[in-house]
């Protein structure tokens, strides 16, 4: 498989230069001409990829201007494709036009690294909010990020809809529930929605500028927490990035015991989210039910490896908690009692028609949606989009346990809750084979850090979907920049258009279902 | 229905009586707690949850003070929408630029006397966020604090404890 690596070498011939520098050599990366940035998306765009991620680096230091990436997928394929533009004339081409995501991920590289993308439709900033100053580029090298930035006046300009009878509904950032604050406005009529629109940014803590700040070794605790529901697969897709690029293997125990973590992180977060979804349709019943299961989950985590959510147990070169032939025991009758209790649960979801009446035809997501808007993960998975990077891009274990992937057409609330209930069992049944087939050994090796103006890549599938690492080294040899692709910066969109047509209370419902990272997204 | 009630009957209660260990504290800080709330708030301490800026951690812990297991209610602890029924605010994150305003405001809207309870290392300092041109480095940046109950996250039992600490 090597289509879009042909398409682009096809397309612009010796104008497309492949960076020797970037890991793993299976994703290559090619410099274009700016002017040619285009015409290598408008080919990816035939070839039915999708846009992965756009991101801009600040490289002045090794006088390379500014870069603008893009990484693009199709079925087991990543590429990356880069252009320079120098400081004096910071522009480059949108690409909003051809892929939806664009939209969102340039209104957020022009906010932050002060870039240009020419043509694209939206002016109004991202994650920097209108009280920013206008020059505070924070991903810029000569930005001072200790201090305090003054305020200065704006306002953000909401999209409005007016006529007879047509109402607004603002709320947030802070939610009636226990939840991550963000902002959301309806324009409603009566209780039918008519438009949606998300402000978020509001738990932007600044995580990509600060890891320029930290150690290769230290980046990994700051990955742990860019979302702490998936602290798991945060933490392994910057260890593989990293170790990509230091060509490091870890042993083959340490590599078993990450997707044991990874897949107990699934189990738990579906677990929490499966409960919450039926408590915003009153069903209290089997919230109560799912949490308790999910804490039987997190208990076991914290005497077997230490910390409930299993933060800091991966690291570069392996991971932190060995599993003993106890532990082992533990965690498969465990498993065998999960599969027991959850089933009888599925039951009663299944059966319970006040429920269904809820949950089916609320907050559709279309296939030809889903795919023209590139979400990822769980979401895609219910809406006719088969993404799964353990199953497209696998790592060991998972070239060997491969996963079962369950993909349903409906794209509604149920097919987003179903999913994820056909995920708990497939993780179950993933569990037990690794824990058969785990291998004796080391738990860690020795990472040597990586060489100078280097990158590496990284896709891991956490519990929301594929999670993206590109780490840069600079001139020196330390971080010089970590882009973070979490599935919600993607997914986030499609809770925007999922929502048309629903009614004002449904909104909650639909949310729960899409449950997207507001931490994770704002970074 | 039948199926429902089968499986509460055979659930029965999963809320900690336990014995050893940890169970045991949450028992005698849960005693405590429902003691002080007896005594000072009337048996019901209304809580109004705050994220300032938290990587989420700090929720999902807090949320499990809800499950049957923990089951907060028992010791009247409740969780509210609005900071105006609130008597305490549990603030997590290390208080974002982003935030700032909307927790100030937060506070305002509580009705004195109350208490600000700052949840996790980020709540604490900052954390690993630090002080920064996005993040201002804790709650106590922002709004007075009464109490800290550091982690990373805080376990439920570690959160239950803060709790009574402040309020007794
Ligand atoms: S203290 Fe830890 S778990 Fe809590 S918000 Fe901060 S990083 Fe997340």
């Amino acid at each position: 498989m090597a289509n879009l690596k042909n398409i682009i070498t096809g397309l612009l011939g010796t104008d497309a230069v492949r960076d020797a520098g970037h890991y793993p050599p299976t994703v290559p990366s090619f410099l274009v001409p700016r002017e040619r940035f285009i015409e290598a998306a408008r080919g990816m765009k035939k070839a039915g990829a999708r846009l992965v991620a756009e991101w801009a680096t600040d490289e002045r230091k090794s006088n390379r201007g500014f870069g603008i990436y893009t990484c693009y997928s199709l079925d087991s394929e990543y590429i990356i494709i880069s252009c320079r533009i120098p400081l004096e004339d910071p522009t480059f081409p949108s690409l909003t036009k051809k892929f939806v995501p664009a939209f969102r991920f340039e209104r957020q590289m022009r906010s932050l690294m002060g870039v240009i993308p020419v043509g694209h439709p939206d002016p109004r900033p991202w994650i920097k909010h209108e009280d920013w100053p206008e020059d505070a580029w924070p991903l810029r090298k000569d930005f001072d990020p200790s201090r305090p930035m003054p305020r200065v006046k704006g306002e953000y300009q909401w999209i409005r809809a007016e006529g007879e009878g047509v109402y607004e509904i603002p709320v947030g950032p802070v939610h009636a529930g226990i939840i991550e604050p963000g902002h959301f406005r309806f324009q409603a009529v009566g209780e039918d929605i008519l438009h949606l629109e998300e402000r978020l940014g509001y738990v932007h803590k600044g995580i990509e500028k600060r890891f320029e700040a930290l150690s290769w070794i230290e980046g990994v605790r700051l990955a742990g927490r860019v979302s702490g529901d998936t602290t798991v697969a945060h933490a392994l897709a910057y260890c593989r990035a990293l170790e990509a690029m230091t060509g490091s293997v870890p042993p083959e125990r340490a590599l078993w015991l990450r997707a044991l973590m990874l897949e107990r992180e699934r189990i738990a977060n579906h677990l929490g989210d499966i409960g919450a979804i039926c408590n915003d349709v009153a069903f209290t019943f089997l919230l109560y039910q799912f949490s308790r299961l999910r804490e039987v989950v997190l208990r076991t985590n914290d005497k077997l490896f230490g910390h409930r959510l299993m933060m800091d147990r991966i690291i570069p070169g392996g991971v932190t908690a060995d599993l003993t032939p106890e532990g082992k025991e533990k965690i498969l009758r465990e498993a065998n009692w999960i599969k027991k209790e959850f089933e009888r649960l599925v039951i009663i979801y299944d059966e319970n028609p006040s429920l269904e009446d809820r949950v089916r035809d609320a907050g559709v997501l279309l296939p030809e949606d889903a795919r023209e808007l590139g979400v990822v993960g769980f979401v895609a998975r219910a809406s006719g989009v088969g993404l799964d990077c353990r199953v497209q891009n696998p790592f060991t274990p998972y070239d060997r346990i491969i996963p079962k992937m369950t993909v349903l057409n409906c794209g509604d609330v149920h097919a987003r809750a179903w999913v994820r209930i056909e995920e708990v069992r497939e993780s179950l049944r993933i569990i037990g084979e690794i824990l058969k087939g785990l291998p004796q050994g080391e738990i860690s090796g020795c990472l040597d850090p990586p060489s100078k103006e280097g990158s590496g890549f990284a896709v891991v599938e956490g519990w929301r979907g594929e999670i993206v690492y590109w780490l840069q080294s600079g001139p020196t040899g330390g971080i010089n920049r970590c882009m973070i692709r979490d599935p919600s910066s993607v997914n986030w969109i499609a809770v925007e258009q999922s929502i048309h047509g629903n009614i004002v209370p449904d909104f909650p419902l639909c949310n729960k279902s899409f449950n997207q990272s507001y931490s994770g997204h704002d970074l | 229905m039948l199926r429902i009630l089968h499986q509460i009957f055979r659930t029965g209660i999963v809320t900690e009586p336990l014995p050893a260990g940890v169970e045991k504290e949450i028992k005698q800080v849960g005693a405590g707690l429902e003691e002080a709330i007896r005594r000072r708030f009337r048996r019901s301490l209304t809580i109004r949850e705050v994220d300032a800026g938290s990587c989420n951690g700090c929720e999902l812990e807090i949320h499990a003070l809800n499950n049957p297991i923990y089951n907060g209610e028992r010791f009247g602890i409740h969780f509210t929408a609005s900071p105006r029924f609130a008597d305490m605010l549990l603030v997590t994150g290390p208080a974002t630029r982003n935030m700032e305003i909307a927790l100030k405001r937060t506070y305002d809207a509580t009705p004195p006397p109350k208490l600000v309870v700052a949840v996790g290392d980020c709540g604490c300092n900052g954390g690993i966020f630090g002080e920064s041109y996005a993040s201002l480095g804790g709650i106590g940046k922002i709004i007075p604090v009464d109490a800290y109950i550091p982690g990373c996250p805080p376990r439920p039992a570690d959160l239950l404890r803060g709790i009574l600490r402040v309020i007794s």
